[in-house]
């Protein structure tokens, strides 16, 4: 199966001497949602922007939808849509207009048609003749997004697509991203919300300090990298983890009233089961248990502090 | 080719024009109008002829030049800058458009306006003065050549531009001066030689000299090497442009 987007030992270095990425393999498959993570500063950014044509690489190679961006950038820019991290709008245009200009810029024929089933998508219809300067910022950005989208791309890069948005607001992008991607568009996001990802994404990538340190399924990821916690409220108070109870990760809570066990996901019936069995054996009983899985969050901060 | 591409830039760019009518047309037509009436009409029905033609008339290519070298830097020059100012200059750079395409768009719109500001000073002028064109299609020649000239390099302008104040320095501190100063109230015949001299080094001496041959049939410097210095400067300011997307200078780090 042929990328959509493919990327290849790709180097960046600005002016001033700061290697932003460094050696960056990633491929990117049809029609999924790639979620890419990292802290800021990371390099994110300068990846997307090198592969939309906003900055220059030092060195690699980067195809999109087939197409080298540099030697076939006509054709590699007519198949990416991107959506800014800033609200970056021309106040004074009306949102049909400003829809429209972007359209034409990607090399495509007017089609009011198109523009309209978008702006119906986006719930910006009724405000098709509004200059974008009275609009909200939720409003901007999904005039944003129907730029994006107005000259029908097969791959759709969304920077930060809900930062500073609410609640409702983000609902509604991630259903919106969830349709186009059930229409067959590759949708390649970046997000501080790791929710967001866990939400939406069929892989996940990192990249830290301009690296890529690990792209995987997200399902797979969060099974391999995954713990998970037991927390056993106790019936008698304890002053210390008993001796027999050492060889497992078993902590004791301050107030001596719960045993903390965390194990991996991928060996829980070994580890719990032989816990429990101790506990028996030693007379510890407990009135009730919850058991609790790792967040896609606490993985990534795993992996960022390794 | 992206005809579509420099359509939309070329649209928007014309748009902005509508937008801000009062400033890029009617601004420039009210001062270009108060120069006909006070050096035209009133000073000038004291001054002698230059060259058999009366002052007021004298002076109209001058003061149609002026405008056309300020608007054409000016409407360039803001055309590429608020995108960069804004950051939409993000969705040009993305897009599949060649920097032929881009130049064209912007350009072409800059030049557009201009050309369509110095027609409308020539026929204000009328109400104040009578004036005649000899050589018209020369005349337009001039105009869209100066017109497309200067918008290019008002384009470089505002990509070189770091903020507002850098915008105006150029077509304040530069041109201005140079415009007074090439023979828009005067034939440089009128200077001592030394000064004649000088003035053969600035650029502006050759616009307003073919365009005032256009009109009159008389000029400060022959007719072939004002055109000849235009497309020099015109060459020079295409291969900047050439240079500044071939590097991404100010664009793309």
């Amino acid at each position: 199966m042929q990328s959509d987007i493919s990327v290849r030992h790709l180097n960046k270095t600005y002016g001033d001497g700061f290697q932003a990425l460094k050696d960056i393999n990633l491929e990117i498959h049809p029609g999924e949602i790639f979620a890419l993570l990292g802290p800021n500063g990371a390099g994110k950014t300068t990846l997307i922007s090198i592969i939309c044509g906003l900055v220059n690489m030092t060195s690699g190679k980067v195809t999109a939808g087939g197409f080298d961006i540099v030697s076939q950038y006509r054709k590699a820019r007519e198949t990416i849509g991107l959506v800014p991290q800033e609200l970056n709008t021309d106040s004074f245009e009306t949102v049909w207009d400003a829809v429209s200009f972007s359209r034409g810029l990607f090399g495509k024929a007017p089609n009011p048609g198109h523009i309209e089933k978008v702006l119906k998508a986006l719930s910006l219809w009724d405000k098709r003749n509004n200059r974008i300067m009275s609009l909200s910022g939720g409003m901007k950005r999904r005039v944003m997004i129907a730029k994006a989208l107005s000259h029908e791309p097969q791959i759709l890069f969304l920077d930060e697509p809900t930062a500073g948005v609410d609640v409702e607001l983000r609902r509604d992008m991630w259903n919106l991203v969830r349709q186009l991607r059930e229409s067959g568009v590759t949708i390649i996001l970046t997000t501080h919300y790791i929710e967001e990802a866990e939400e939406m994404a069929d892989r996940i990538g990192v990249i830290r300090q301009g690296e890529i340190i690990l792209v995987e399924e997200k399902s797979r990821l969060m099974s391999k990298l995954g713990k998970k916690e037991l927390r056993l409220q106790l019936q008698h108070q304890l002053d210390r983890v008993p001796g027999e109870l050492t060889l497992e990760p078993v902590e004791l809570s301050e107030d001596g009233w719960e045993l903390i066990f965390n194990f991996d996901s991928q060996h829980e019936q070994a580890g719990v089961a032989r816990l429990l069995r101790t506990l028996g054996e030693l007379g510890i009983e407990y009135r009730d248990l919850q058991t609790r899985e790792s967040s896609l969050e606490e993985i990534f901060v795993g992996l960022l502090n390794d | 080719m992206n005809l579509h591409g420099i359509r939309a830039i070329y649209k928007f760019e014309m748009a902005r024009m509508k937008r801000t009518v009062m400033q890029s047309v009617l601004s420039p037509v009210i001062s270009t109008c108060l120069y006909f009436v006070v050096f035209g009409s009133a000073i000038g029905s004291r001054m002698g002829d230059i060259n058999n033609i009366s002052y007021g008339a004298y002076i109209i290519p001058g003061l149609v030049m002026l405008s056309l070298l300020m608007q054409s830097i000016s409407n360039a020059s803001f055309g590429i800058y608020m995108p960069k100012f804004s950051g939409t200059i993000y969705e040009v750079l993305s897009a599949p458009v060649s920097y032929v395409e881009v130049v064209l768009g912007y350009v072409g719109a800059a030049a557009s306006k201009s050309v369509i500001l110095g027609l409308i000073i020539l026929a204000t002028a009328r109400l104040f003065v009578d004036y005649h064109v000899l050589h018209p299609f020369w005349m337009v020649s001039f105009l869209v050549l100066t017109a497309v000239t200067f918008s290019l390099f008002g384009f470089i302008i505002g990509i070189w531009a770091d903020g507002f104040e850098k915008l105006q320095i150029v077509p304040m501190m530069i041109v201005t001066p140079l415009v007074f100063l090439g023979g828009t109230f005067y034939s440089i015949d009128m200077l001592p030689e030394i000064w004649q001299t000088i003035s053969l080094f600035n650029p502006v001496v050759y616009l307003i000299s073919g365009f005032r041959w256009a009109f009159y049939g008389v000029a400060d410097v022959h007719v072939g090497v004002s055109v000849g210095m235009t497309l020099v400067f015109l060459t020079l300011c295409m291969t900047t442009i050439w240079w500044i997307f071939r590097t991404g200078y100010r664009l793309r780090p």
